[in-house]
């Protein structure tokens, strides 16, 4: 691929899907960052008005920003030591050789496929239920009061459903990388005299920095931007305690209908995502570099 | 000390035997090889030993003690393997202290050892850094430092020399067996290769399908071969073995020449004739094929050069004392 020719049509094939993946970008950020300078109420067609920051003003110093900003980081930090923390010994018991441990694999896997709507939806009333869940029967068996879930522990009932449903991806990904770990290594370890404990912490664990890496990186992305499973469990509330700032970018945009205050919520929320990424790569990005 | 025995040592994976009932004695201080062809199980035996593997019956006795329900570390073995196995993400130091940390030695100790075992391997230079960044023989060299360090009862290498190069080979062949020596420690090295074998062992067990065919020093096993699966195993080439009319003026099954006592006599003595077939000019030798009509193809090894081509017609004339004799059964028949 060394000659002029080959460089000049390289670059000709790949350029129709650069241009179109290029204008599919543009053109919605171009649009988001020109009403975000606008006065623009639904309730109010035909009113646009250039206001220039006062967009951005108004959605940094409004106070459900700074809680919704909290309980963001709460969800995306708690969610990925939960997968993290959870994942790491079912990836090791799935490693284990067990009758059925394809049907089992399958089974674990299960949760990633069903949609976040229908998950948040099960959830809620079938397991967390204050009358009729699953999890109010058990306490009640016991002779204890149930917990009404959404009313009294909402941001925490929100985190188990979304830690619910990443647990299969980082299993997966720490199983394939638990297979990959060298028998022999194991063997070698054993004969060195290190117990299961020992051979965990200085064999598995180190062996499996990257793919934790790989984890926390493709989570956050998603965890960043979790809506579905607020919206059908908890709408935000009670008060602001599960709105986070995808949920209030749309309750600007769709409840108050101020477009131009939601683009500027978005813009943020943008801006939010690279810092987090920042500080991602640089705390666990270098495992990455081989 | 470190004197390993088997006492009717079996192996098996589901219905599948693989050890079939081991009998060995390793004396202390002796470097024992292992070998024979693929799957013949000599890996396995060495697993079982280590205690990789459990025994599905028998004992092993370590300096007298059955081992046998005796989990790897505490056997006082340490084993190098054949993919060195070293700890990708550790350092030189911190793969070759692994064991002591794990033994829980004071720090200073450990330091003192490792460096004592890096200076004998000539690794010095290199403790801190990662495996990754060490060729291949270095790599061995941290694998081989790993066992010793431990001041073992015994060595078990498995295949250990089967990932480097020819000439790196030949070397750490030296540096291993200099090493055992110098040590004086028992070890059990497992080979496919009868070169290695022959040079390293002071005793070679020849394993064939999870049987000990046969256990002894190299020499007796050239020279006192108990079957023809020993007789055709060890040796290069390998050793002619010609059944039929010339078999039965020997009174045997199957008579076996090896290709270094044929002798090339000229046309009209007596012997085998027959044509060259192949020659193979390696300067230090010629290895001749010979097609010797009802006797097969026969290999001839002649030392130095021997301007010979294919095509050209031989008279053979094998050493008459140095014949070997096998009966229906395989078994050496010695007069």
């Amino acid at each position: 691929m060394a000659t002029r020719q080959t460089q000049l049509l390289a670059r000709a094939l790949m350029s129709p899907a650069v241009i179109l993946l290029f204008i599919w970008m543009i053109v919605p950020l171009a649009l988001t960052v020109y009403f975000s300078t606008l006065h623009y109420s639904l309730l109010d067609p035909g009113s646009e008005s250039f206001v220039g920051l006062e967009n951005f003003e108004y959605f940094l110093t409004d106070p459900a920003f700074l809680a919704s900003l909290q309980n963001t980081l709460v969800l995306v930090g708690s969610v990925l030591l939960l997968t993290i923390g959870l994942g790491i010994p079912l990836a090791i018991l799935l490693d284990q050789p067990v009758i059925g441990r394809n049907v089992i694999r399958l089974m674990v896997i299960a949760p990633f496929f069903v949609m976040p709507t229908v998950s948040a939806l099960v959830w809620k009333n079938l397991l967390m239920h204050p009358v009729s869940g699953l999890f109010a029967w058990i306490a009640t068996s016991l002779g204890m009061t149930p917990i009404d879930w959404f009313t009294d522990a909402p941001l925490l009932a929100v985190i188990f459903i979304v830690a619910w449903q990443w647990l299969p991806f980082a299993t997966l990904i720490l199983l394939t990388a638990l297979q990959s770990l060298d028998e022999e290594q194991k063997e070698a370890a054993e004969m060195d005299g290190a117990g299961a404990l020992s051979r965990f912490i200085y064999l598995t664990l180190p062996h499996l920095a990257r793919p934790i890496t790989v984890v926390i990186l493709i989570e956050t992305i998603f965890l960043l931007t979790v809506f579905a499973e607020i919206f059908v469990t908890t709408g935000g509330g009670p008060g602001l305690q599960t709105t986070n700032i995808a949920f209030l970018v749309y309750s600007q945009a769709l409840i108050q209908f101020d477009v131009g205050t939601a683009s500027a919520g978005g813009l943020v929320a943008v801006v939010i995502a690279n810092i987090v990424a920042f500080f991602l790569v640089r705390i666990v990005g270098r495992n990455l570099e081989a | 000390m470190g004197r390993i025995t088997l006492e009717g040592v079996q192996k098996s994976f589901g219905p599948v035997h693989i050890i079939k009932g081991a009998d060995l004695d390793i004396p202390d201080g002796a470097f024992v090889v292992f070998v024979g062809p693929s799957g013949c199980g000599k890996t396995t035996l060495l697993r079982l030993i280590a205690g990789l593997e459990d025994v599905s019956g028998g004992r092993i006795l370590i300096d007298g003690n059955n081992v046998v329900d005796v989990p790897p570390a505490k056997r006082g073995l340490s084993m190098v393997f054949q993919s060195y196995a070293l700890y990708p993400h550790m350092s030189v130091r911190g793969n070759i202290a692994f064991g002591l940390k794990m033994a829980g030695l004071p720090k200073a100790e450990i330091n003192r050892k490792v460096e004592a075992a890096a200076a004998t391997l000539n690794l010095t230079p290199y403790l801190d850094r990662k495996p990754r960044e060490l060729s291949g023989g270095q790599r061995q060299r941290v694998a081989i430092g790993r066992a010793i360090v431990r001041e073992p009862k015994a060595f078990l290498f498995d295949e250990p020399l089967s990932n480097l190069d020819a000439a790196l080979r030949v070397q750490m062949r030296l540096e291993v067996t200099r090493l055992q020596k110098q040590l004086g420690t028992t070890a059990i090295y497992v080979t496919h290769d009868q070169v290695e074998a022959m040079t390293m062992a002071d005793k070679i067990v020849v394993l064939n399908a999870g049987r000990i065919e046969q256990y002894g020093s190299p020499i007796e096993l050239y020279q006192r071969p108990a079957n023809l699966f020993v007789a055709g195993f060890i040796g290069s080439p390998k050793m002619n073995l010609i059944t039929g009319a010339e078999a039965d003026k020997h009174n045997a099954t199957t008579i076996g020449v090896r290709p270094e006592h044929i002798g090339i006599v000229e046309a009209g003595n007596e012997g085998w004739s027959g044509k060259v077939v192949i020659a193979e000019h390696l300067g230090s030798d010629t290895f001749l094929y010979v097609d010797a009509g009802a006797l097969g193809t026969l290999t001839v090894r002649v030392v130095g050069e021997k301007r010979l081509n294919a095509g050209d017609a031989v008279m053979l004339r094998p050493e008459p004392s140095r014949i070997y004799r096998f009966d229906a059964n395989g078994n050496s028949m010695f007069a």
